[in-house]
């Protein structure tokens, strides 16, 4: 059964992009595209890790994370912050609200399926 | 020959003259009607007071005796009147401007309002002035002997002693009628006065009389008159007629001081003074009248000489001359003369000494056994006015007792010598206040006393003879055999006229004592004050006639309250109650009623108890020096000033910090909005480069065998590059506008061709948004000369903004144009929720979006970019609320639109 993971992000272009490597390494990938609606679409996709953008439209990455946290059901749902803005504050904050991993925009692609098989193992 | 009776009938109608005179006088005065009272005319005859029995009957004594010595009592109050410009006008001046009453009253002001000065100076012209009383009595009582003399007809009452206090009760009761009717604050004396200028006029009729009888009724004529003062310089002792340098300038100069320091030279000089008009006129008509009276001086002496028997006493040839040759009228008039003569001298001398007795004695001393009573009911008034007439009756009581003492053996020049130099004490201390600022109290305290014990040592006692204090070893040994303390020969100077001797060593000792002890002490400042405004008094006060004393003290007051409540208030308060008053200018009289306004006006500023201490000390009386209220009203002043100040830039504070509020809000948003620039610009960046970056690697690697997804990914990473230039571009355009380097193309162009091409190039936007423009075409028909091609940048901005932040259902946006005032006015109105109220100002702002929303496209640099271009085109582009949606408003002047055919 191939894993599955759940890419938020709203820039189109970048979600067919990580979608592209990831279904060639394997992946199965499910997209969403609204910050509001993240949280119900990852307990609805269950999926076996997160892709999580930070500027998305509604709400944004560290909220998502947050109440991912704070849920029974996804506290260790292994997740990849990816973010376009590079400041040290942003990856101290992800850390401290959980985060597996934290990678800046532009990323390498062999890196994102490097990291995504090290938190998801088998 | 005159009766006894008809001798006392006479003198009776003259004194009923005398009192309907002063009567009148008062009257007159009262209803202040007439002019006449405050003439120069009647202020220099009242000056006659100078004029007693002594120098009516004695001059011509004095003539027999020692030729033309006594000149010298005429000449000094001459030089001084002649002299009137450097000193008696300040002396005058300073009188009325600081309500000086006597003589002890100038000089306890001018030393700190001392009141031990102001009993020394009472005490020494009390015991200076009480012989010279006798004397007038004894001159009088004398004139009443010469008739009684030879007449036993008619003459049953010959009992002199019962005449003199006959006289001195008269007197008395004539100066209390007159000098205690009122209590005129400023001492003044209207019918006193005018009765005594009566007499002044009787006395040099009465002189004259006498002379012209003696030169063409007895002497032949003036050639008779000059053989007769041969004879008697013949006749006289050796050296007794010869003129002697040091007695002749010892004399004047103790003649001039007297006429300065004599308690009633003062009073009629200085207290009785209405103007300096008068001391003007003065000048020149005193000294005319002294030489009137002593023109006939000489001859009536040596006619007395020549025609009378020997041993005749020659201070009574003025009666003795019209007796022997049977003028009864004359001898009736000499008589009324010299009456008059000495009753001028003791109502004058008696209201002096009365005032300086009450003032400086018997008040502060009643003051001070019921002091409570005193200030708070009226009574004082009463108690003043008792003071008063119980001075008089005193004063007169003394000149009797003394009269009877001295048995009137002296004779009458020797005892106007005594009192003379006495009272002169009293100028070293007078002249240097006035003249000195560094005069101080303790010096002038020391320089009376030592003049006084020296005076009373050297001439006074002594001149009561074996009878009197002194032995007459004593006199001749010095006292316990120290010859250098001989009375009459101190320190061994010897061969001195008694008189000369005392003058010489009590002036002497008394300015050395003077200024000595004021060198080495510190006077007070109170007494600072009081000696600067002595000594500069002709720098500040200005001659008016009448009421100084009063502008005196509310220009004080004025000071005083310009420093209290600012110069402009005081001002107005000032001026409003002069006006208010009738009068002129910014002094009003201190009336109850004004000192109640300004001291209620100063407690506003001070409190009520600094106020009226303030109030007490320039009006008199506080024991708190007018140097440290000053000090207060500064201090207070300046903090009205700063504290007014203070309010003004608490004011300006306001504003400003209001606006540095605003400002700092502003910066506070802008600095946020700066980082999120930052992180934004980051995102801007970063976003396109991840999928530029993301599928050249996919190409890179490799092994896409579908074409048609290649060329895909291709496209992508191509848009995206498109993307990353929009946004540098962006940034470029808004930094050369910014920095105003950019470069307008004008051109004509019709504002509708301009829109159209603005949407055409947002066309794409609009189809995919499904945006909906309204336009009102006919309207759009404005021929423009602009940058036409960065207006449209502009209104495409608008027009996307409006497409991509439109949140209706269906989006709508409005344009309308119009015109109003010479100003193009371009709205571009959308049916979206429109932009919060906190965000207006601050959508204009660069890096501002107000949304995350990365379809968007852009960095949040359009209305920026906008704002700019507007300001170079010189319009203007502003947000426009109360529209329901996004309403932004574009205006352009179209004066500045040139018109080119």
């Amino acid at each position: 059964m191939a894993k599955q993971v759940l890419v938020i992000e709203d820039e189109p272009n970048i979600v067919a992009a990580i979608s592209f490597i990831l279904s060639r390494d394997g992946w199965t990938v499910g997209t969403h595209a609204n910050g509001e609606t993240a949280v119900q679409a990852v307990l609805e996709a269950k999926p076996d890790a997160l892709i999580l953008d930070v500027m998305l439209p509604g709400r944004s990455g560290y909220d998502i994370l947050q109440d991912l946290r704070a849920h029974e059901l996804t506290r260790r749902l292994p997740v990849l912050m990816l973010t376009a803005r590079g400041q040290r504050t942003d990856r101290e904050q992800a850390e401290r609200l959980g985060v597996n991993r934290f990678m800046t925009k532009p990323f390498s692609n062999a890196e994102v399926v490097e990291t995504l098989n090290e938190l998801v193992p088998g | 020959m005159l009766s006894f009776n008809t001798l006392v009938a006479v003198c009776l109608l003259y004194v009923i003259l005398l009192f309907l005179v002063a009567f009148g006088a008062d009257r007159s005065a009262a209803r202040n009607k007439n002019r006449f009272l405050s003439s120069p005319l009647i202020y220099t005859l009242s000056l006659s007071v100078y004029c007693t029995a002594w120098t009516f009957y004695g001059a011509v004594g004095y003539a027999a005796r020692s030729g033309l010595e006594f000149v010298t009592i005429y000449l000094g109050p001459t030089l001084v009147m002649i002299g009137w410009w450097w000193f008696l006008r300040k002396l005058v001046r300073v009188g009325r401007a600081q309500r000086v009453t006597s003589i002890a009253d100038l000089l306890s002001s001018r030393y700190g309002k001392s009141n031990l000065l102001g009993v020394i100076v009472t005490l020494i012209a009390v015991i200076g002035t009480t012989p010279y009383i006798a004397l007038q009595l004894q001159s009088v009582t004398l004139a009443f002997s010469v008739f009684a003399r030879d007449r036993s007809a008619g003459w049953s009452v010959p009992d002199l002693d019962a005449t003199a206090l006959w006289v001195a009760g008269g007197l008395a009761l004539f100066t209390i009628l007159f000098g205690t009717r009122n209590l005129d604050v400023n001492e003044r004396h209207h019918g006193v006065v005018t009765a005594i200028a009566v007499e002044a006029v009787v006395k040099l009729v009465a002189l004259l009389a006498v002379g012209i009888f003696v030169v063409w009724g007895v002497g032949g004529g003036p050639a008779g008159i000059a053989q007769a003062v041969d004879q008697a310089m013949r006749a006289a002792p050796d050296g007794a007629w010869s003129i002697t340098g040091g007695r002749w300038v010892g004399l004047t100069f103790l003649s001039a001081a007297a006429f300065l320091t004599l308690p009633r030279m003062f009073h009629v000089l200085v207290v009785e003074n209405l103007g300096e008009r008068q001391l003007a006129v003065a000048s020149w008509a005193f000294p005319t009248y002294l030489f009137l009276m002593s023109l006939f001086v000489v001859p009536i002496a040596v006619v007395g000489l020549g025609t009378l028997p020997a041993g005749e006493n020659p201070d009574l040839f003025v009666l003795t001359i019209p007796l022997h040759f049977d003028q009864d009228g004359l001898a009736m008039l000499s008589f009324l003369g010299g009456f008059s003569s000495a009753t001028s001298m003791v109502i004058v001398a008696s209201i002096a000494l009365a005032t300086m007795v009450s003032n400086h004695i018997i008040m502060p001393l009643w003051l001070s056994i019921r002091p409570e009573e005193a200030t708070v009911s009226g009574d004082v008034r009463q108690v003043l006015l008792a003071a008063r007439r119980l001075s008089i009756i005193g004063v007169l009581v003394l000149g009797y007792l003394y009269f009877r003492m001295s048995g009137g053996g002296t004779a009458l020049a020797a005892i106007g010598m005594i009192s003379f130099t006495g009272v002169a004490q009293v100028l070293p201390a007078m002249a240097g206040g006035l003249l000195w600022r560094g005069a101080s109290r303790n010096g002038a305290a020391a320089g009376l006393v030592t003049g006084f014990i020296v005076w009373a040592y050297t001439l006074f006692l002594p001149s009561f003879g074996d009878a009197g204090l002194m032995s007459a070893s004593l006199l001749a040994e010095g006292p316990l055999g120290l010859a250098w303390l001989k009375p009459q020969a101190l320190f061994g100077v010897t061969g001195l006229d008694p008189v000369v001797h005392a003058v010489f060593w009590s002036m002497i000792l008394n300015s050395f004592a003077f200024v000595g002890v004021s060198l080495v002490s510190f006077p007070g400042p109170l007494e600072r004050l009081q000696g600067a405004q002595f000594v500069n008094v002709l720098d500040h006060t200005h001659q008016t006639q009448g009421g100084i004393a009063s502008a005196a003290v509310a220009e004080d007051l004025l000071v005083m309250a310009q420093r209290t409540m600012g110069a402009d208030a005081a001002q107005t308060l000032f001026q409003t109650q002069a006006s208010a008053q009738g009068k002129e200018g910014y002094l009003p009289d201190t009336t109850p009623d004004f000192m109640a306004r300004l001291e209620r006006e100063l407690s506003g500023s001070v409190g009520a108890a600094t106020a009226h201490a303030m109030i007490a000390q320039i009006m008199g009386g506080a024991t708190v020096s007018v140097d440290d209220l000053m000090a207060v009203a500064d201090e207070t002043q300046q903090m009205l000033v700063y504290s007014s100040q203070l309010e003004a830039k608490q004011k300006e504070l306001t504003t400003t910090a209001r606006q540095l509020s605003a400002a700092n809000e502003k910066l506070t948003k802008l600095s946020i909005q700066k980082d999120a620039f930052l992180s934004q610009i980051s995102h801007e960046l970063r976003t396109p480069m991840t999928s530029i970056r993301a599928f050249s690697e996919i190409l890179r690697d490799g092994g896409i065998r579908d074409a048609e997804a290649a060329e895909k990914h291709a496209s992508i990473i191509h848009d995206e590059a498109l993307r990353l230039t929009r946004l540098l571009d962006d940034l470029l355009d808004l930094s050369v506008l910014e920095h105003g380097q950019v470069q307008l193309n004008p051109q004509r162009e019709v504002l509708s061709k301009v829109l159209d091409r603005a949407v055409a190039a947002t066309q794409s936007l609009i189809v995919a948004e499904d945006l909906r423009i309204h336009r009102d075409l006919a309207r759009e028909q404005i021929v423009i000369a602009t940058d036409t091609d960065r207006l449209a940048q502009v209104f495409i901005n608008l027009i996307a903004n409006a497409a991509k932040y439109g949140d209706a259902k269906f989006k709508r946006l409005t344009i309308r144009v119009g015109v109003r005032d010479g100003v193009l006015r371009i709205d571009f109105v959308d049916n979206g929720s429109g932009i919060p109220t906190e965000s207006q100002v601050m959508i204009f702002e660069k890096f501002s979006r107000l949304t995350d929303n990365a379809a968007a496209g852009g960095a949040g640099l359009g209305l920026a970019i906008c704002r700019e271009v507007m300001d170079r085109l010189g319009g203007a582009i502003t947000y426009l609320p109360g529209q329901r949606g996004a309403a932004f408003r574009v205006t352009l002047p179209l004066e500045k639109i040139p018109h080119r055919g």
